[in-house]
């Protein structure tokens, strides 16, 4: 009977230790938790001094409920009952006549921490990879197993709400600070420590009565009242209910029942079920980043500017040996300073910072070409000095080096004419920021090799970010789809509406930055530059406005004005009031031609499906996650009514909303990314 | 015996020593030197076979700091590494140590060198202030503890400045400027010579940084705010000789001649190399720098240790059945303009050859054209840990660029003594 769970007895103690079936992660199934409340019963009637729980998986504890049974679900009623079976078995465990402690390391997220908060103890381990939160939020959902109840008494109600609202994990030194856990030990410890909070007899741990103080009930309603402005930066309350959602729970002081029966409406939600399918989404290209090895030890980076030196950064950030190339040592220099701005702000132990350090290599000769096993090429966007480059790098490298170029819009096929073997020639396109923009488009050109992407897709899931096959062509994928996007947000400024209503607009419908305010970020010149290359292949007119701010070197953010003027600090400034002309359907306008050109990429074959079109967008530019990307949105609208849509700003507006051929073959919208069957 | 080659190497530019700790420690300075060295062979860091780097002062947490080094540098948990201290040539231990263990045949690929962070010698608290603090511990009870603070003077805070003690032979008691004083006095240098010999290294070290004659040899280095530096900052483009007649004496300072101006500059530094036996180069088809043929070393006065390199030299050639002429440059560290001066004067006179180092006939002075043409510790430096490694880098760059043949790197060594390493190179082609 016991497939995932593993009772034994050490003395006086019972170990119970779980280590699911078939998985390489423990995750909280149905299963799992009917299995261990009958332990837990068989347990209730012995003579025990106390029980221990812990995981046999060496990636971690528990990494939180099963969310691939999340999408089989689809009744409320039927999610509250899954929270509430958790719930019981919580109950169960902190009922146990003897005392219990759960032993950490790894992961102990969401169900699996709340499962932890119900022992009496926790005893984590203390390095790096120990990770503690309850992340449930990012899901769209909350606590369901007691979280909500256990953990303001445990930690205190702000800590309590923050862990909560952001889903943010803890180290285990944190965890240790807000009192999450009672003590953390190295490996070699933690069954001595398990075993002697048992025997202590001290009390459950407490928060100290000043961290209980904004649960006064005079104080909540405005506690609740400072907070809300935060979350409403971070979460709209139409996109996104559950973060509100605990909120009121906490105010309420609300019971088990009502969290079970909240999250069961929560689980079933739009916004959850976008959310979970884009998860599953990130969590599919995960697996394509791990399907082979990349046999990559050191990196060279050519390019120290704002891309390579942050894709080199980044890279010694997760461990490999890095070498950046530029030709004044001015510019290295300023990356080194960042480098260590970085790493300092990542990794805080000084002797770990070091490392980092010593991992990055400032080299204005190219010493490092030499043993290098992938080149990433990250210098001007232009033809010429791109081969040049090349063909000089091909002459030192070894032949088994992978080659790679950030080029955001040339095509490989024309780089790799400079060199003698274009197989081993990949686009790796990373996104600006690189630390936050988890997508990295894999850009198959026409002569590239499987063996070369497939190294790509490894090197790239090796550095934690996310990869995306797609063919070489005007744009790509992301650039290509959020141009015409941004062009026409620069047609509505020249027609005269205000800049706040067109940012506003697209902020509401739930995109992360307004596209004015995005232009300005990534600088009107480059904005400028790959219009420029996409206006050819794909027909579109670059609006004058934008060349004329480029020509008066008004480059947005860094040049201090674009469309808006930013101060000293880079903060964007709030422009006077003007009349605004309303009678224009702005959100329309601009998300359709977003559609729009996401309907052409995949009719033209860019991407495979329509799974790799919503992670692009929404990994790649972060593309309202609540709405699971631009096909989903699709998907829930339907494509008649697009099509409508379409028609009517034609007539109205031109040739640019002229529906694609492909919102006429339904067959383009099949998912491929993800196993198929979901609801 | 093996043959033994030098392959590659590179050293940081010196840093001048202000009056703060620089912002490297000796560490960080080696592993940015080796760091592009290693990365431009075509064998791993791993594979080398031992890592020997010389230093006098590492800090308090860099204990055996030639093993931090060989971490930092990625060399993995199975490449051993030892630190070796001869004081000024504790650089040139360190090659010394590493062309022997390739020598007999118990290595094939050695990461070699020195590194200084002098800018960052330890101040440390004086023997009775730790006396007072270890009875302070060990006082038990209230009254026990206030009388242990009783005890304490104003007199247990006077610090001790390693550096100033490390500069200071501990036996006969005299400064090294005030043992270069002896030497100007007995060879009757004068303080205007002197002055000459130091204006002439500053201008031949920048002739060569302007020829782009350092490229091969000097790393640019980075520090974490931003600034880089390409060149070594002591170097004076501007001095003249009416600036160095107006310095004041340092070490004698009433009535002596050896002033900052005609020393050598307390400095920040790193240089390493990497030494490789023929099977080695063959096996991985390395491109080589020169070949180490022998060296030597010899004990003088202490109280005269600037002569060290006129007997280390000496026994060199001798044992070599070698001429002073047949040497194409010598590299002598200039820790003193006046200690240089007394070298070559000492071997010039056939009366010091009789009387101190045994020879009928003195083996004559270097021709001052050929002897630091790109000027030395003067204008650069002497991180003292670093400088043995400097000058043999230079040597075979140096040779290299010229033709070829043969050269000497040597140094007086604090303490009392010479050392000599005696190397050999082909011509760029």
């Amino acid at each position: 009977m016991s497939r995932h769970w593993h009772l034994e007895y050490s003395g006086n103690h019972a170990v119970l230790t779980l280590d699911v079936e078939g998985q390489s992660a423990n995750v909280l199934s149905q299963d799992v938790l009917n299995e261990f409340d009958k332990h837990l019963e068989e347990l209730e009637s012995k003579m025990l001094a106390g029980a221990i729980i812990r995981s046999g998986k060496t990636s971690g504890f528990i990494a939180g409920a099963d969310v691939r049974e999340f999408v089989t679900i689809t009744d409320p009623a039927r999610a509250t009952e899954f929270a509430q079976l958790g719930q019981q078995v919580c109950a169960r465990l902190e009922g146990l006549p003897f005392p219990s402690v759960a032993v950490i390391h790894g992961f102990c997220l969401g169900g699996g921490l709340e499962l932890a908060l119900a022992c009496t103890y926790r005893i984590a381990r203390d390095d790096p990879g120990t990770r503690l939160g309850l992340p449930e939020v990012r899901l769209g959902i909350h606590p369901g197993f007691a979280g909500t109840v256990r953990l303001p008494p445990l930690v205190g109600d702000l800590s309590a709400l923050d862990m909560m609202l952001t889903g943010r994990t803890l180290s285990a030194r944190e965890a240790r600070r807000l009192g999450l856990v009672d003590e953390i030990v190295p490996e070699r410890h933690l069954l001595h420590a398990a075993e002697t909070f048992l025997k202590s007899g001290t009390p459950r741990r407490k928060a100290p009565w000043y961290r209980r103080l904004p649960a006064w009930k005079p104080l909540r309603q405005g506690v609740v009242k400072l907070m809300s402005p935060r979350v409403r930066r971070k979460a709209h309350p139409d996109h996104y209910p559950a973060p509100w959602r605990i909120l009121d729970l906490w105010r309420d002081r609300a019971t088990e029942d009502r969290e079970a029966e909240s999250l069961g409406e929560l689980l079933v939600s739009r916004t959850s079920r976008n959310l979970v399918h884009v998860f599953l989404l990130g969590e599919a290209l995960k697996r394509q980043g791990k399907a082979q090895a990349h046999d990559i030890e050191h990196v060279h980076v050519v390019g120290a500017g704002v891309m390579g030196a942050d894709i080199a950064i980044w890279a010694a950030h997760k461990g490999f040996r890095v070498s950046l190339q530029d030709r004044a040592p001015e510019i290295l220099a300023r990356a080194v300073k960042k480098a260590h701005g970085f790493f300092k702000s990542k990794l805080k132990d000084p002797r770990v910072v070091q490392e980092a350090m010593d991992r990055f290599m400032p080299d204005l000769e190219g010493h490092g070409l030499r043993r290098a096993d992938l080149v990433i090429e990250a210098i001007v966007e232009k033809v010429g000095p791109k081969q040049e480059l090349f063909r000089m790098i091909e002459q030192k490298v070894r032949p088994q080096a992978l080659l790679a170029t950030n080029t955001s819009g040339i095509p490989l096929e024309e780089i790799g004419e400079a060199l003698q073997d274009p197989s081993r020639l990949v686009g790796l396109h990373f996104f600006n920021p690189v630390a936050k923009m988890q997508l990295v488009e894999i850009v198959r050109g026409a002569r590239t090799s499987e063996a070369a992407l497939g190294r790509a897709r490894a090197f790239t899931g090796a550095i934690e970010r996310l990869p995306l096959d797609v063919k070489s062509s005007p744009g790509f994928l992301v650039n290509r789809i959020l141009m015409p996007y941004l062009l026409e947000a620069v047609k509505l400024v020249e027609e005269g509406v205000s800049l706040i209503t067109i940012d506003q607009a697209a902020t509401e419908f739930g995109m992360p930055m307004g596209p004015v305010e995005l232009a300005d970020t990534v600088g009107l010149d480059i904005c400028l530059s790959v219009a420029e290359e996409l206006s050819g292949p794909l027909h579109i007119d670059v609006p004058a406005k934008l060349r004329e701010l480029v020509g008066q070197d008004h480059l947005g953010r860094k040049s201090g004005r674009g469309f808006y003027r930013y101060d000293a600090r880079g903060r964007r400034q709030t422009p006077a009031p003007e009349k605004i002309a309303v009678d224009v359907p702005v959100t329309e306008r601009l998300v359709l031609r977003l559609l729009n050109e996401a309907m052409a990429c995949l009719r033209e074959g860019v991407v495979t499906d329509a799974d790799a079109v919503d992670a692009g967008m929404v990994y790649g530019t972060g593309f309202a996650p609540f709405l699971g990307g631009p096909m989903s949105y699709i998907e829930s609208l339907g494509v008649t009514g697009i099509s409508h849509s379409l028609h009517r700003l034609l007539q109205e507006y031109g040739p640019r909303f002229n529906p694609d051929s492909g919102w006429s073959r339904p067959e383009l919208l099949k998912r491929g990314l993800r196993p198929s069957g979901q609801a | 015996m093996n043959k033994v080659y030098i392959v590659d190497g590179a050293r940081t530019p010196f840093l001048k020593a202000r009056a703060e700790p620089g912002p490297f420690s000796a560490s960080d300075l080696a592993v940015a030197c080796a760091r592009p060295v290693l990365a431009r062979q075509p064998f791993p860091a791993s594979a080398l076979d031992e890592v020997i780097v010389g230093c006098v002062t590492p800090a308090a947490d860099e204990a055996n700091i030639a093993r931090i080094i060989a971490l930092r540098l990625g060399c993995g948990k199975r490449v051993p590494a030892h630190t070796v201290q001869r004081n000024c040539a504790s650089g040139l231990q360190a090659v010394a140590t590493a062309a022997e263990r390739i020598a007999l045949g118990r290595a094939q690929l050695v990461l070699a060198g020195g590194t200084e962070a002098m800018s960052r010698a330890p101040i440390q608290w004086n023997t009775a202030m730790a006396g007072w603090l270890g009875k302070l511990l060990r006082a038990r009870g209230p009254l026990d503890r206030i009388q242990a603070l009783a005890r304490f003077r104003p007199s247990l805070l006077k610090p001790v400045y390693s550096l100033l003690l490390g500069l200071t032979d501990p036996l006969v008691k005299l400064s090294m400027g005030q043992t270069a004083e002896i030497l100007a006095h007995r060879f009757n240098i004068t303080r205007e010579t002197q002055d000459v010999y130091a204006l002439n290294s500053h201008r031949r070290l920048a002739a060569a940084f302007d020829a782009g004659g350092m490229n091969a040899e000097v790393e640019t280095l980075y520090d974490v705010n931003e600034r880089f530096y390409t060149e070594d900052t002591g170097l004076r483009r501007d001095t003249d000789l009416e600036q160095l007649a107006k310095l004041r004496p340092v070490f004698d300072r009433q009535y002596g001649l050896v002033t900052s101006g005609n020393s050598s500059q307390v400095t920040d530094g790193a240089g390493m190399l990497l030494l490789a036996s023929e099977a080695a180069v063959k096996r991985h088809g390395l491109s080589v720098l020169g070949e180490w043929v022998d060296h030597e070393w010899a004990g003088v006065d202490p109280s005269q240790m600037g002569l060290g390199p006129v007997h280390a030299v000496a026994q060199l050639l001798a044992r070599q059945k070698m001429k002073m002429r047949d040497l194409q440059q010598l590299e002598l560290n200039e820790a003193f303009a006046a200690q240089v001066l007394a070298c070559q004067a000492a071997w010039d006179s056939a009366q010091y050859a009789r009387a101190e180092l045994g020879l009928d006939t003195p083996p004559g002075a270097m021709d001052p054209e050929r002897l630091n043409p790109e000027g030395g510790a003067i204008a650069n430096g002497h991180p003292v840990g670093a400088s043995g490694a400097r000058l043999v880098l230079h040597l075979l760059h140096a040779l290299k660029r010229r033709g070829g043949g043969q050269g000497i790197a040597t140094l007086c060594i604090g303490g009392g003594q010479g050392g000599a390493m005696l190397l050999r190179t082909e011509g760029n082609k």
